[in-house]
């Protein structure tokens, strides 16, 4: 068989809670500090213990690294699911296996290569207690795989030595267990496969980070100083990753007191009504959450929204409805932010693709929450939001500094005769506001109640109107001020593919594969609603335009059919709705199925 | 009538307080609730506490949620910021306030189904945080905008206008606090202004959350025989237990007091708290006797009141919290963004 160099993919099946997720973040980030652009998605259960879990990686060197189900490897560790993983293995390829037991024949297949290395045994013999056993056996098929796909050792041993410069007796067991399972290899395997991991120079100006994280940051950078949240998976990680950066940048030097505040609300309803409490003071505050978390929050989103109070919600989606599967990811709550709340209500909603966009676009919400006094969702998922990816290093302008929107000085207000809260409206339909605290002249009352443009409160139907009117008009400006969309042309495409957020890889990749089929078509990944001028000429220009999202319902193209001038023919749908992130593959199958229908009728 | 532009009657013999306003200036808009409601009683007592308080009107914030109750901070202190939110929402809103900024003085408006149903774990969750706060529940048993139904302070056998008993028993707003752990525990009535003011002044200098339950009548829904929270019903059964003398920071104590019946608290800003005992014997500073002793009087039909239990020496969120003691919202954003240097530092973890 050909040598495949940098191009192939593998999966790791372990059993939840006994230590794999190191292992194979290990495996991860040695692969990507060889330069070689990879990527780990992490297809988890909802347990702390005991359930089967998956661990995928893929490596391409032109930098395609959506998941895709072409397995070449599969590192088969949890007896449990034996049977099923064996069966993924591509024809031709190899599964890794511990051979402490003898392999079960009913189980073998003859199109695939089984290596056999009896970790059990061999970390039995090497360590008395029974959960150093466990934990190191994982360490040691790093170190097979090592031997197997050439990972660099000098990297490896680099990692677990930044990794436990603290703790040497952790320090000593790790290199012992990789040399362990190396040494094995070497002198039973066919080392090494004809996959091969070869040095690169494509990953020195990136990081490896999970959008979590990415977007913890970004609220730290935009200056928010209140969150409140209530915890709920995946989006716990947020808050997280905000905690320690604050812990980090956001103490007092001289008193050692916090410059933030972190509540843990006892429920969503409470966190986004501090989030809403705290943004009416005037500080930059944001909640994260999950779609569960949305649906309660849509009273007092309507709430922030009609009374004009700026607030950030990071939503990161997991598989609904209901519980659904909270370990999965999907796309599905569009709508729900699009539109969330009840009466007329339109929200403004960004959808980063990458942990670098969570950084910027967490940014970015907070300016949009200020300058259009409402509310802003930042709309990631399960799968940007806990994976790691590898993105181009977050950059910050020192020159940055927020928009706060129109806010009245003390100054402002002494030189006002009177001040009325929602008139007059500059160009973008804003009114300026006022913050407690500041001058008596500036108070007013917030309301949620019908009021009229001067903020009193209203039951007459011209006055409401206006307000409402407003805020329609306010939303409608908002689109230009969204991120712009993303596109990618080809010369005589004949069709327009549109996507948003996670999407992007993967239908990038399927792009390039359609074009060397000889179907060439026009991309663009929307950023933010509502949508600008650039989507309405995107879907104007091309006669057939399919819409490529990870939800059953068609959400994105809904949205599109309701907020621009296209029609509805023209927008076909390409969908994966399973949980797991989507691949290039069945967005190519999507598209080709719906051509050739096409030319069919 | 809201429509009615309320009348500014400056009468020459207003005293100013120290800020040079008279009580004029914590007034707010006309009351738009019926005519005799115990709410505006409240109101009147809200006003004379801040006036008397010396409260610059734009550094308080008033908050409320949805209910009779929750309409009347727009009937006093105009030149403050006020928040009518959402149905039980008001402790949330009120907590996110407070967090960001600290210097404010804050008091929530709520009612017995704000309070009891809809918002139940808001409140407590906020009186849990020891949020700085004086929130008063304006308890009359009863549903007023959507026409009388029951709340969950409704007692048992409690009759509606209509004749029907109630049969499930009450949610007692002053038992859960100290159940709760609130750190500031009151219950007054809409008619007695002597008791209802002191309290509020003493909660309103409260540092921690301040729960004052004031029996309020409905006029309209509640006022009938056979309603345990009716004016004749409340007058009938009150129970004064404590009175609370509120005395300021640079004032003198005069009077002398026999000894054992006098209790003195310190509050955080140096002003004094005199509980006098004016009923039967009783510690307001002992949490499980306080429980024990009101469980019994309430079994009995006695509406106990005054301020029934003062902890001053518990932390308030931001002490838990740590947090600055300058306004998070007033934090200027250098000291805020880590910036590009640290930014390209912190990535180097990140490889």
């Amino acid at each position: 068989m050909k040598t495949k160099v940098n191009d192939f993919a593998f999966k790791l099946a372990n059993v939840n809670g006994t230590g794999s997720a190191s292992a194979n973040g290990l495996l991860m980030q040695a692969i990507f500090r060889m330069g070689i652009p990879v990527s780990g998605k992490n297809l988890f259960p909802s347990n702390i213990q005991g359930l089967p879990t998956w661990y995928e990686i893929r490596v391409n060197k032109d930098g395609h690294t959506a998941r895709t189900s072409e397995y070449d490897l599969m590192v088969a560790m949890n007896a449990e699911t034996f049977a099923r993983d064996v069966k993924e293995v591509r024809s031709g390829g190899w599964v890794l296996y511990d051979s402490t037991k003898p392999l079960d024949k009913a189980l073998v297949r003859p199109d695939v290569t089984f290596l056999g290395v009896p970790y059990a045994k061999l970390c039995g013999e090497a360590w008395t207690d029974d959960r150093q056993r466990t934990l190191m056996k994982n360490i040691c098929y790093v170190g097979t795989l090592a031997a197997l796909l050439g990972i660099d050792m000098e990297v490896v041993s680099g990692m677990l030595d930044e990794k436990f410069s603290r703790k040497p007796a952790l320090l000593e067991s790790n290199h012992k267990a990789i040399e362990i399972g190396r040494r094995y290899a070497l002198e039973n395997l066919p080392c090494p496969l004809p996959l091969r991991l070869e040095k690169m120079d494509a990953t020195r100006d990136a990081i490896l980070i999970d959008g979590n994280t990415a977007a913890a940051l970004g609220c730290v950078y935009a200056g928010a100083t209140v969150a409140a949240w209530y915890p709920i998976t995946p989006s716990t990680s947020v808050m997280d990753g905000f905690k320690s950066f604050c812990e980090r940048y956001r103490l007092d030097k001289a008193t050692g007191e916090r410059k933030y505040c972190i509540v843990q609300a006892e429920d969503e309803l409470a966190a986004i009504g501090m989030v809403i409490g705290a943004s009416w003071m005037g500080a930059r505050s944001f909640t994260s959450t999950s779609g569960p978390g949305i649906s309660l929050m849509n009273e007092l989103i309507g709430l922030a929204y009609y009374a004009e109070i700026p607030a950030v919600i990071v939503d990161v989606q997991r598989v609904g409805p209901s519980t659904g599967m909270p370990t999965r990811t999907q796309q599905g709550d569009i709508l729900l932010c699009a539109y969330a709340s009840h009466g007329d209500t339109k929200h403004i909603v960004l959808f980063p693709s990458d942990p670098n966009e969570c950084f910027q676009f967490a940014v970015k919400s907070f300016d949009l929450a200020e300058r259009f006094q409402t509310p802003v969702f930042m709309l990631t998922d399960l799968d940007i939001g806990m994976n790691d990816w590898v993105v181009p290093r977050l950059e910050w302008d020192d020159t940055y500094r927020p928009d706060r929107g129109r806010v009245l000085s003390r100054e402002d207000l002494e030189k006002m005769p009177k001040f009325y809260r929602y008139s007059p409206e500059d160009e973008l339909g804003v009114a300026a506001r006022t913050l407690p605290g500041v001058h008596a002249r500036g108070a007013f009352f917030t309301r949620g109640s019908g009021h009229n443009k001067l903020g009193g409160y209203t039951e007459i139907p011209d006055e409401y109107q206006e307000v409402v009117d407003r805020l329609r008009r306010k939303h409608d400006a908002a689109k230009e001020h969204v991120p712009a969309p993303v596109f990618v042309e080809r010369p005589g495409a004949a069709v327009g593919v549109v996507t948003l957020g996670g999407c992007d890889r993967a239908v990038r990749e399927a792009l390039e594969r359609l074009d060397a089929r000889g179907v060439r078509a026009d991309f663009m990944r929307v950023r933010g609603f509502p949508f600008g001028k650039a989507v309405e000429d995107f879907l104007r220009e091309h006669e057939v335009v399919f819409v490529v999202e990870q939800n059953r319902d068609a959400q994105l193209r809904s949205l599109l059919v309701l907020e621009t001038e296209a029609p509805k023919e023209k927008l076909r749908s390409v969908l994966a709705y399973g949980g797991f992130p989507l691949q290039a593959n069945q967005v190519v199958d999507g598209i080709m199925k719906q051509l050739r229908t096409g030319a069919d009728a | 009538m809201s429509y009615i532009k309320k009348p500014v009657a400056r009468h020459p013999s207003l005293r100013p307080n120290a800020l040079g306003l008279t009580i004029r200036d914590y007034e707010g808009s006309m009351s738009t609730l019926c005519a005799g409601c115990g709410h505006d009683s409240i109101t009147a007592a809200i006003v004379r506490a801040l006036y008397e308080l010396d409260v610059p009107p734009h550094m308080l914030a008033k908050l409320s949620g949805i209910g009779c109750s929750s309409k009347t901070p727009t009937y006093f202190v105009s030149g403050a910021h006020g928040f009518n939110s959402a149905h039980g929402r008001m402790p949330a809103i009120a907590t996110g306030a407070n967090a960001a900024n600290r210097a404010l003085l804050y008091i929530g408006v709520s009612g017995d189904g704000d309070s009891l149903s809809i918002g139940l774990g808001q409140m407590v969750h906020a009186m849990r945080r020891n949020l700085r706060m004086l929130y008063v529940i304006e308890n009359n048993g009863v549903y007023g905008l959507t026409k009388g139904q029951f709340s969950a302070s409704s007692d048992i056998g409690s009759k509606s206008k209509r004749g029907e008993a109630n049969t499930q028993p009450p949610i007692d707003p002053v038992m859960l606090a100290l159940d709760i752990g609130a750190t500031y525990v009151a219950r007054s009535f809409s008619g007695d202004k002597a008791q209802l003011v002191p309290i509020l002044k003493g909660a309103l200098r409260h540092n921690g959350f301040a729960l004052v339950d004031v029996i309020s009548p409905c006029v309209t829904f509640n006022d009938h025989e056979g309603s345990t929270k009716s004016y004749l019903y409340t007058r009938k059964h009150q129970l004064p237990i404590v009175q609370a003398d509120f005395v300021p920071p640079a004032a003198e104590i005069r009077a002398e007091y026999a000894p054992g019946t006098v209790h003195e608290v310190r509050m955080h800003d140096g002003s004094t708290l005199q509980l006098h005992k004016v009923g039967p014997d009783y510690d307001p500073t002992d949490r499980r006797a306080a429980w024990s002793f009101l469980s019994e009087r309430q079994r009995s039909g006695e509406i106990p009141t005054g301020l029934l239990y003062l902890d001053e020496s518990g932390s308030d969120m931001h002490a838990a919290a740590k947090t600055v003691s300058r306004p998070l919202a007033q934090m200027p954003f250098e000291e805020l963004c880590p910036g590009e240097a640290a930014l390209r530092k912190l990535q180097d973890a990140y490889r």
